[in-house]
């Protein structure tokens, strides 16, 4: 089933490169020691990398919204009410139970329904909160003279940089579960490939015995 | 529908801080000036004004007795103390005569005045224990700005003594003390009429000479010039051994690090504050902060756990799919 349009597969590519770049720069300009660099990069470099990267993300994730709202990819990420907390109770017991059990998966991809509700929920966070914010904080960054002097007593910088890096960390880590989950497809292999080829392998129910 | 207009809405407040950067209404930075209110009345304020009366501004008049009329003239602008400015200074509480020849009292001043030896920083601080001019004056004289002393350079040629203020650092007043004493530097090295008097080198150009700096305004704001141009002494409060352009700081990680050298200079006044609600070198967050120096070892340690925690549920996973995987063949 051809199911990511080539712009979600160069948007997406493009996403991931950036995100690996910025994670490792950002670590770098975070945890860089006086004599010795902790990464492979050292603070100067990170930062023209860090900024690089960081502006081509915002205008990368400009393209995304606007494409979910240009197209009808965006209905993928409307969650309903009903059933939410039901519905990502399945998602979850089938990924620590029902998997390993041979049952067939609660929600199967259709061209209606790409997401899971697990992916939805996580998908919403990440594109409509974490990623914004990040992007928000992070031209604060950027531009200091943006930023207000203090609030509440605490450094306007101090309260920016904190929201910069701790949706950094939830980005990362989001990163980390993402890469994970899609090795969770038909085979190991399949959702990589998807998306890369725009097709996705389509399965009946979770088979381990496939391969 | 609804989503629709949520998007679109959501995709105007993330483009409007970017759009308010150009139109430049987003600044909210103030610079705060703090105003000397406490009036201070000399005791010499009588003597001291027969001076101020022509060298207090940059235009005096005279009556001429052999002409028998008045004269108006220009002062010359090194010659010019303003009156306000010298009542606020260190030395406010002292008469001109003080320090110059009390023959200065007649007009016109007698010419061998001219050949008079002026006195130094160190005839008077000399031995003194709470800002160790001697050190200091020992650090200048290996200091770049020490070989323009036969061009007509001295401790004077940065600290006016009849208008300097020491500018001691708190929590409180450290962006107004940053100011003041990048203004000292900028006097001569952003200003030609002035660095020409010293040096025959062509103008120079601060602004260009630090385009490397990333956010150069902000840098300027929060720290001092002599962060980067001094060699750090821990037993003065304020370095004074200005290095030669090369030798200059330009390593980030000097101050963007968790033993930034700022906890040495501009936060040696309490750097014993060295963490704060468990942020490394707290002191600089009163009024900055500094990427790579104020690291949170709270918020180190939660990521590191929380981290840690879903490579183990990862893992945890892993190792199901595989035994799976391997009870299928058995």
């Amino acid at each position: 089933m051809y199911l990511y349009p080539k712009w979600i597969r160069l948007w997406h590519v493009l996403n991931a490169i950036l995100f690996i770049i910025l994670i490792i720069t950002g670590l770098s300009m975070q945890y860089t020691g006086k004599k010795d660099y902790v990464l492979v990069v050292g603070f100067e470099e990170s930062v023209r990398w860090h900024n690089i990267s960081a502006i081509i993300l915002t205008v990368n994730y400009i393209f995304f919204v606007a494409g979910n709202i240009i197209t009808r990819n965006g209905r993928y990420y409307n969650i309903k009410r009903d059933n939410f907390f039901s519905d990502l109770f399945k998602q979850l017991r089938f990924y620590s139970w029902g998997m390993f059990q041979g049952e067939n998966h609660p929600f199967p991809v259709t061209m209606e329904r790409k997401f899971n509700p697990l992916q939805k929920i996580s998908y919403v966070l990440t594109m409509y909160l974490a990623l914004p914010l990040v992007i928000i904080s992070g031209i604060g960054l950027l531009f200091p003279e943006l930023v207000v002097d203090g609030f509440m007593g605490i450094s306007g910088m101090l309260l920016t940089d904190l929201l910069h890096i701790t949706m950094g960390f939830f980005l990362s880590l989001f990163m980390i579960i993402h890469i994970y989950t899609c090795t969770l497809g038909k085979k190991p292999g399949s959702l990589f490939r998807g998306m890369i080829t725009g097709y996705h392998a389509t399965e009946d129910h979770y088979d381990l015995e496939d391969h | 529908m609804k989503l629709l207009i949520f998007r679109i809405t959501f995709l105007l407040i993330l483009i409007s801080p970017v759009s308010a950067k150009f139109s430049g209404s987003f600044v909210s930075q103030s610079d705060t000036v703090i105003q000397d209110t406490a009036a201070f009345v000399s005791p010499y304020e009588e003597d001291n004004q027969r001076c101020f009366k022509c060298h207090g501004q940059s235009k005096y008049s005279y009556t001429n007795e052999s002409l028998g009329h008045e004269i108006k003239a220009l002062m010359f602008y090194e010659r010019i103390v303003r009156k306000e400015e010298f009542y606020k200074s260190n030395h406010k509480s002292f008469s001109c005569t003080d320090c110059h020849s009390t023959e200065y009292a007649t007009f016109p001043h007698p010419g061998e005045l001219r050949m008079e030896a002026k006195l130094n920083c160190i005839d008077c601080h000399g031995g003194d224990e709470t800002y160790h001019f001697d050190a200091i004056t020992e650090e200048y004289e290996q200091s770049i700005h020490f070989k323009l002393e036969e061009d007509g350079f001295s401790c004077y040629g940065c600290h006016d003594p009849h208008t300097y203020r020491i500018s001691k650092r708190t929590k409180e007043n450290i962006k107004e003390t940053i100011a003041y004493d990048n203004a000292i530097c900028l006097n001569c090295h952003s200003d030609y009429n002035h660095f020409q008097l010293l040096t025959d080198r062509e103008e120079i150009n601060v602004i260009r000479s630090h385009e490397w700096l990333p956010n150069q305004s902000a840098h300027w704001a929060n720290v001092r010039c002599i962060e980067c141009h001094t060699q750090i002494n821990e037993n003065i409060p304020v370095a004074h051994l200005i290095k030669p352009k090369k030798e200059a700081v330009k390593r980030c990680n000097e101050c963007h690090s968790q033993n930034s050298m700022l906890m040495a200079s501009l936060y040696k006044f309490e750097s014993k504050e060295q963490r704060r609600d468990g942020f490394f070198n707290g002191i600089i967050l009163n009024q900055s902060y500094v990427i790579g120096a104020n690291r949170n070892e709270y918020l180190n340690i939660l990521s590191l756990l929380i981290f840690g925690g879903a490579l183990l549920v990862i893992g945890i996973h892993i190792f199901f799919r595989i035994r799976k995987e391997n009870n299928k063949y058995n």
